[in-house]
């Protein structure tokens, strides 16, 4: 790659050079992406396939495609999806009720240690869960607790709010200083400065901020699978359930893993913008 | 108690920020308690519970009531090599895992900073495998991609050689690992793809006009730049994959032997199949205080990497 004095070139052929560097660069960044996403797609094609075309060697490419695995799924997911859906919905909401004013002390009028309670929360997600299973579960058992949604719920809300409380914070920061002070002229409180200023500017942020909330809570299996066997059992347990002991599966599981994985995907898919910011916690705009 | 408020009399000036009165200062706390409190419950209580369990005997699975057995639990920890081998493999899969997808994660990153014929859909697909659910991608992993008889893998190695192998027990490790690293590139790439897109544009044009090639572009303008977004990837993706449970449960249930027994799936075993709560404690507790000296560390790196913007309005 030396440098090549520009004028020295003819106009057109500067052109063609450009040209081909610039497809061969698409190609080698479509070749990369379509390796990358190629399981999905495998898993994609597997769940439309007959049981008996999927586990075959050379693996069948060409198959009459099938919407049986599909059907089965839907027939055994009930109580697994409910309980992730209200798992996921319960403790996201509360992971906003609890993290807008949290946020809100941290940095429009923020408390005194302002900094060592940003820490304290970040620390929280530092401290590894599976350090405490054993006792948790101990604690569950005796607060009648264990294998309830709301337990799940409790933990999922703990495990979110470090994550939510900084991103909000990072949002509620850009709110202009001018608005504020115009809602404190004309007399409002702190909870119509919250409720009628700051939340409906920062909305965009806050639909981001439960969209990454989703997303954890939804493919959370650790907490799920120690606490929550079967009265509470999410979708993550679904997927594991999906697996025999014996007998051609590999169809049906993949069917499972597609529809288990979809309703994430597509909402990653819609917040891709704001995801960054997400992961990492409002440090990146 | 009493004493100790005899001897400390609460100071007559109150410590508080310049210029705010006492109630305004409650005013400000009370948002933030309800969260505060949330959050020191529980995630601080089961803590000390785990403290109190890790000095006793107590398997959940007999009827005997828990006991003081002193510190027998932490001898046990620290004489045991399957709790050393377990902390040795966390360390080595989670790091491992974050430098190959930080690699991987700059490479793409690069790749999609230039305008190219269907960009967005390239970084689509590019994500995707992040947003796949955990269990999901394990199991998709572990059958219709590795399976040695019938999976996909196998299938595009044949013209290099490879005749089904059998990867989850002969490439145990490497298989669970490859799955961390696939789950977790795109995160790193979205990370330091905001690094490189923050770059002012004039800067890599004057390099560009002074005739500096594009390695000596990157290596000496662009990675400098990028560097704490890179620091901040590796961070939060270690904190994330220090946990990896998933992957291992699923793909290779902690083995063949003990070969991908992390801490995570250590700690689930002493639990679920040795009803060993004192034990999982004990273990527990200090892998707590590995964390705390790791995480001091982090923590302080957490405050350079964040620019800490003037709070307030």
């Amino acid at each position: 790659m030396s440098a090549v004095p520009v004028q020295t070139r003819a106009p057109a052929a500067q052109r063609v050079r450009q040209m081909s560097g610039q497809v061969g660069w698409a190609v080698l960044a479509w070749v990369v992406a379509i390796a990358f996403f190629l399981p999905v797609l495998w898993m994609v094609i597997t769940a439309f396939k007959p049981e008996s075309a999927a586990e075959t060697w050379p693996p069948k490419f060409t198959f009459s495609p099938t919407l049986a695995q599909f059907r089965l799924v839907f027939s055994g997911w009930g109580p697994y999806v409910t309980h992730s859906l209200i798992a996921t919905t319960v403790s996201t909401l509360l992971v906003l009720l609890l993290g807008v004013p949290a946020a809100y002390a941290l940095s429009v009028y923020p408390v005194k240690h302002w900094r060592d309670g940003l820490f304290f929360f970040i620390s929280t997600k530092m401290l590894p869960i599976v350090a405490v299973i054993g006792p948790l579960y101990v604690i569950a058992l005796n607060a009648h607790l264990l294998d309830s949604i709301w337990l799940l719920i409790i933990l999922y809300t703990a495990m979110n709010l470090p994550l939510a409380i900084w991103m909000i914070r990072s949002f509620m920061l850009e709110v202009p200083g001018e608005l504020l002070e115009a809602a404190r002229l004309d007399g409002a409180g702190r909870i119509r400065e919250i409720t009628g200023v700051i939340m409906p500017v920062i909305s965009p942020g806050l639909v981001s901020t439960a969209l990454i909330c989703v997303i954890f809570a939804w493919n959370e299996l650790f907490l799920a699978i120690n606490l929550a066997i079967t009265n509470a059992a999410t979708m993550p347990m679904f997927l594991i359930s999906s697996v025999p002991q014996e007998g051609l599966y590999i169809a049906h599981l993949s069917a499972a893993a597609t529809v288990a994985s979809v309703p994430v995907v597509l909402v990653g898919w819609i917040a891709q913008r704001s995801l960054v910011r997400g992961l990492s916690m409002g440090a990146i705009k | 108690m009493t004493v100790l408020e005899d001897l400390a009399p609460p100071p007559k000036v109150e410590v508080r920020p310049r210029g705010i009165s006492r109630r305004e200062a409650w005013q400000r706390r009370l948002p933030l308690l309800p969260a505060l409190i949330y959050t020191v419950v529980v995630t601080q209580i089961p803590f000390v519970v785990t403290l109190w369990y890790s000095f006793q005997s107590y398997f959940w699975n007999t009827p005997a009531p828990a006991h003081w057995t002193g510190l027998s639990n932490y001898k046990t920890v620290f004489t045991n090599a399957a709790f050393r081998s377990a902390l040795v493999r966390s360390v080595v899969m989670t790091a491992t895992a974050v430098i190959v997808a930080m690699i991987l994660g700059v490479f793409f990153a690069i790749l999609l900073d230039r305008k190219f014929f269907g960009r967005g859909v390239v970084r689509t697909l590019m994500i995707t495998p992040f947003l796949v659910m955990p269990a999901a991608a394990a199991l998709v992993w572990a059958g219709p991609m590795l399976d040695p008889n019938f999976g996909l893998v196998n299938y595009l190695l044949q013209p290099f050689g490879v005749h089904h192998v059998a990867w989850l027990s002969t490439h145990a490790l490497g298989s669970v690992i490859l799955v961390m690293i696939w789950q977790w590139t795109p995160f790193m790439m979205l990370i330091v793809l905001a690094g490189l897109q923050s770059q002012p544009p004039d800067v890599l044009e004057a390099a560009k006009v002074d005739g500096a090639g594009a390695f000596a572009t990157f290596g000496e303008l662009t990675l400098p730049h990028i560097r704490p977004y890179i620091e901040l990837g590796i961070l939060l993706g270690s904190i994330y994959l220090v946990n990896v449970f998933d992957a291992v449960r699923l793909m290779t249930n902690g083995g063949p032997g003990t070969a991908t027994t992390n801490l995570p799936f250590y700690l689930y075993q002493q639990v679920n199949n040795a009803f060993d709560i004192g034990g999982a404690a004990a273990a527990g507790v200090v892998t707590v205080i590995l964390t705390i000296i790791v995480a001091t560390f982090a923590l302080r790196m957490f405050a350079r990497v964040f620019q800490f913007e003037g709070a307030g309005v």
